[in-house]
């Protein structure tokens, strides 16, 4: 039983170590900032939550710790890559894309979002105005 | 076995953050540079996991924590830098 885990837990332990050296190798190889983000945010939550998880199981005296690591990544990880990626987009940096700008599918809802945001603000300060 | 396991694992995390920190020395722009720092952290938060599993070392699973979250709450402050809302 206890051959087994280890075994497990050395699979787990080579697998994360791959993932991240390929995480760190697309954020050097990547042409563009949002590929770079793709590249580096996915493979290395993968890799870091497979390694952690590897040191669980090798040690279980440790595995309630390790756990909690794993779903403060899982739930840190996407986050911090999505605030990165829209303050991207909102500085003016598009994505290169093949089929020229017609095929930028976030730039209407942005567009709506940042006209709902305006008209909000405008009415606040009309009602202010008005009170 | 497991020895030359985490050897292995060791040579993969320290040249993922050498790309990584090439790219952060590289980037072009700032959100660039951003994103080479998460990064840096994810794989500094894994590295120090195993470091306290080769040290037998209990303390360092916290340290691995705060880090994460500290880096976390940075990468964030400086995404709403970028956007021009801070």
């Amino acid at each position: 039983m206890n051959d087994i885990l280890d075994i497990f837990g050395m699979i787990l332990l080579l697998i994360g170590g791959i993932f991240l050296f390929l995480g760190g190798l697309g954020i050097f190889r990547m042409p563009d900032t949002y590929n770079r983000l793709q590249a580096g945010t996915k493979a290395t939550t993968l890799g870091g939550m497979s390694v952690i998880l590897s040191v669980g199981i090798l040690e279980p005296g440790w595995f309630i710790k390790t756990l909690v690591l794993v779903i403060f990544i899982a739930l840190s990880n996407p986050i911090s890559s999505h605030a990165l990626a829209h303050a991207n987009y909102k500085r003016g940096n598009k994505p290169f894309l093949k089929g020229g700008p017609e095929y930028d599918q976030y730039r209407k809802t942005f567009e709506q979002e940042g006209k709902e945001t305006e008209e909000n603000t405008n009415e606040k300060v009309k009602e202010e105005e008005t009170a | 076995m497991l020895n030359i396991i985490i050897y292995i694992t060791l040579g993969f995390m320290f040249t993922g953050i050498f790309f990584s920190a090439l790219r952060f020395v590289l980037g072009p722009t700032a959100a660039d540079r951003t994103v080479a720092l998460d990064t840096l952290t994810t794989i500094a938060m894994a590295l120090l996991v195993l470091l306290s599993f080769v040290y037998k070392r209990f303390i360092y699973i916290d340290v691995a924590l705060v880090y994460g979250v500290l880096g976390f709450i940075g990468v964030l402050v400086i995404a709403r830098y970028l956007e021009g809302a801070l």
